[in-house]
């Protein structure tokens, strides 16, 4: 038998309908993540087309991205201070209960940002085809899972018949040896893979991240790299599930219990790619040598290390045009600039190893003056188990504002947002123009990087720190 | 959906590559519950002053753009978040197709659902775009050929279903519904 990749496996796997060369493949969805912004339309058609979800046991709803992260706000009797934010809300746990779909509520134990959720109920498992109406579904890959982001109107395609149209991808191994020196974390390792391969270089791709470096991150280290695999245009990010992965899983709610376990575990071992599969593309990158990396313009793409100076631009007007947008120019260091605001969280670096992270450099420190640090846990258990640990005592003490979970300063659609022309070191994903607010500047960094510069007011390198 | 064949307008230019979709349509209007309306924030931070009034030196905002229903864009439009508010506000606005050398994946999936043509094509068709912007463009679905004023044409692909799906006005959840057997089939063999 040709050797196959673990895409491949996870793909056929799932295929109802085989593609052709006039009809795209039926492709069978697992898990359907769903939460309070793409989803108001979907149901609309569903109402207006008088359907019904087809698999509500499939479907797991949460609200994240306009919630409110103030305490008042979600336990008080404070009102959601934006209306439309409310009103999205309102719609969800509406549609949840028209549609039997299980949400985990404003004030649920278990509710936080979808990519965060899922993975910490035992709900994302290796071989599974998950899907949600946002792009960052890549993250779950790091289980092993085929997952990807899709539109409202494929929301809609699922809801009403838990499958969806698809051609496949192309496969791209994303090859990374060494290891990772200390304080260099995997969203730096991240960010250098898209610098390298550039942020339309994954598209139409499935990136399977491979090799020595990737074996010994743990899975929330895993999820921070398949997380940003959109970042390079990718379809999707896949890690290979080994020990680490099944020792994350087991015992969590929704993961396979006893004798159902041990079937489990026997599919998930054969899911690795066979040796010798073939990519259709490929790239290497040495772990060892890598350092802080932060970015420096208005895509990911736009990303150096920390220590380093602003490219020369070369001519070339988008470039320029990113640079102005930022008021940085060509030659200036990266070291020492003046920052705003340090936002900590996002389903990219909002997990318990992250805010860990935050508070080794942060203990027995303080929060530059002017600096304002907004610290969002990615689920209500996140922030659960930080508190319990004292990791938010640490950051009250150093002055930053801890919140509850939700997206939050990742998109600013609650209200927690970056001022026009600030800088904000932000350990989330994306530093479009007006991402976080309009006109807001941001500079996507880790936890140590985002945490060292909220101590100095400055981008700092928290080698220094540690 | 009302089938589509061909579009025939003059060309806006806007050259930028990886315009992303928190561009086209910032989060800030992701709070609407229906699709109705967002063609007045597309492009919202570039397209307004602070103050709300119109930026003058935005393209959109320039009479050369007005009634145009294909946009010219840089590599790579569309990426970044999966919102299919992008499309909805390119449509509400008046854009029925973008060109470009590159269009993100979900993006263009989106396009596709919603009847906003990507077209994808080669560099020197691309240079030639944004070298002549206002340029009278046919877009022909049925034979998924560009034609330029200056007599080229130029092939561009499109997935064949979506093509089909549009060419024809229908919805692809109904080819998904008439698979449910199947599904059905599907889902009693994963049981077993
Ligand atoms: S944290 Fe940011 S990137 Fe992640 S799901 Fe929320 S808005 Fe999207």
């Amino acid at each position: 038998m040709t050797a196959r990749t673990m895409f491949d496996k996870v793909w056929s796997a799932h295929e109802v309908v085989a593609e052709a060369v006039d009809t795209p493949a039926v492709l069978y969805v697992d898990l359907h993540l769903t939460h309070e912004v793409t989803t108001p339309q979907a149901f609309s058609m569903l109402r207006a087309a008088g359907l019904k979800v087809r698999r509500p046991d499939r479907t797991l709803a949460t609200l994240d991205h306009s919630t409110p992260t103030r305490t008042d706000q979600v336990f008080g009797s404070t009102p959601i201070k934006l209306d439309a934010a409310a009103k999205q809300v309102r719609q969800l746990e509406r549609n949840a209960a028209d549609f039997g779909i299980e949400l985990y509520g404003l004030r649920d134990a278990r509710r936080g940002i979808v990519h965060v959720i899922g993975p910490e109920q035992g709900a994302t498992q290796p071989g599974m085809t998950i899907v949600c109406g946002d792009s960052h579904t890549s993250t779950h890959g790091a289980f092993g899972a085929l997952a990807f982001g899709i539109g409202s109107t494929e929301v809609g395609h699922v809801f009403a018949t838990q499958c969806l149209l698809q051609r496949k991808p192309k496969t791209f191994a994303v090859n990374v040896g060494g290891r990772l020196p200390a304080c260099v974390t995997a969203k730096d390792l991240v960010l250098a893979i898209i610098g390298k391969i550039g942020v339309s270089g994954g598209t139409g791709h499935v990136l399977e991240y491979r090799g020595a470096a990737i074996n010994s991150l743990s899975m929330e280290e895993r999820m921070t790299v398949c997380n940003m695999s959109i970042e390079a245009g990718a379809r999707a990010g896949i890690i290979a599930p080994d020990e680490t992965t099944f020792a994350y899983l087991s015992g969590r709610p929704r993961a396979p219990k006893g004798k159902d376990w041990d079937e489990a575990l026997k599919l998930w071992r054969a899911l690795p790619s066979d040796p010798g599969a073939k990519f259709d593309a490929s790239v290497d990158i040495d772990a060892s040598s890598l350092e802080p990396m932060i970015t420096y313009g208005t895509n990911p793409g736009m990303v150096l290390p920390v220590g380093g100076a602003i490219p020369a631009s070369a001519g070339n007007a988008v470039f320029d045009k990113a640079l102005a947008y930022m008021g940085f120019r060509s030659g200036e260091a990266m070291l020492g600039k003046p920052i705003n605001v340090v936002f900590i969280g996002s389903c990219t670096n909002g997990r318990l190893e992250d805010l860990q992270a935050a508070a080794r450099i942060l203990k027995g420190r303080r929060v530059a003056p002017g600096v304002q640090m907004l610290i969002v846990p990615g689920s209500q258990e996140v922030k659960r188990l930080a508190e319990a640990e004292g990791l938010a005592d640490i950051f009250k003490a150093a002055g930053a504002d801890w919140r509850e979970s939700g997206c939050s300063m990742c998109l600013g659609m609650n209200g927690d947002t970056v001022a026009a022309g600030a800088y904000a070191v932000s350990t989330s994903n994306r530093n479009f123009e007006g991402r976080q607010g309009a006109g807001a500047r941001t500079l996507l960094a880790s936890p140590y990087t985002a945490a060292a510069s909220a101590v100095t007011g400055r981008i700092s390198d928290p080698r220094e720190m540690l | 959906m009302e089938p589509i064949k061909q579009i025939h307008s003059k060309t806006v230019v806007m050259p930028s590559t990886n315009i992303d979709t928190d561009q086209i349509i910032p989060a800030r209007f992701l709070t609407i519950t229906t699709k109705v309306g967002l063609g007045k924030s597309l492009f919202a931070d570039w397209r307004f002053l602070k103050d709300g009034a119109p930026n003058p030196a935005f393209i959109l905002n320039q009479p050369a753009a007005a009634g145009s229903r294909i946009l010219v864009a840089g590599h790579n439009f569309g990426c970044g978040s999966s919102r299919e508010h992008a499309p909805w506000a390119l449509l509400d606005y008046g854009f029925r197709a973008v060109i470009s050398t590159a269009i993100a994946d979900i993006f263009s999936n989106n396009a596709l659902k919603n009847g906003l043509l990507p077209v994808v094509v080669d560099e020197t068709t691309h240079r030639w775009l944004l070298d002549h912007p206002g340029a009278e463009v046919t877009i022909d679905l049925e034979s998924m050929r560009l034609s330029l004023p200056n007599g080229a044409s130029v092939a561009f692909p499109i997935e064949a279903f979506a093509r089909h799906c549009l060419l024809s006005g229908l919805d692809e959840l109904g080819y998904l519904q008439s698979k449910l057997a199947d599904t059905a089939a599907y889902e009693a063999a994963q049981r077993k």
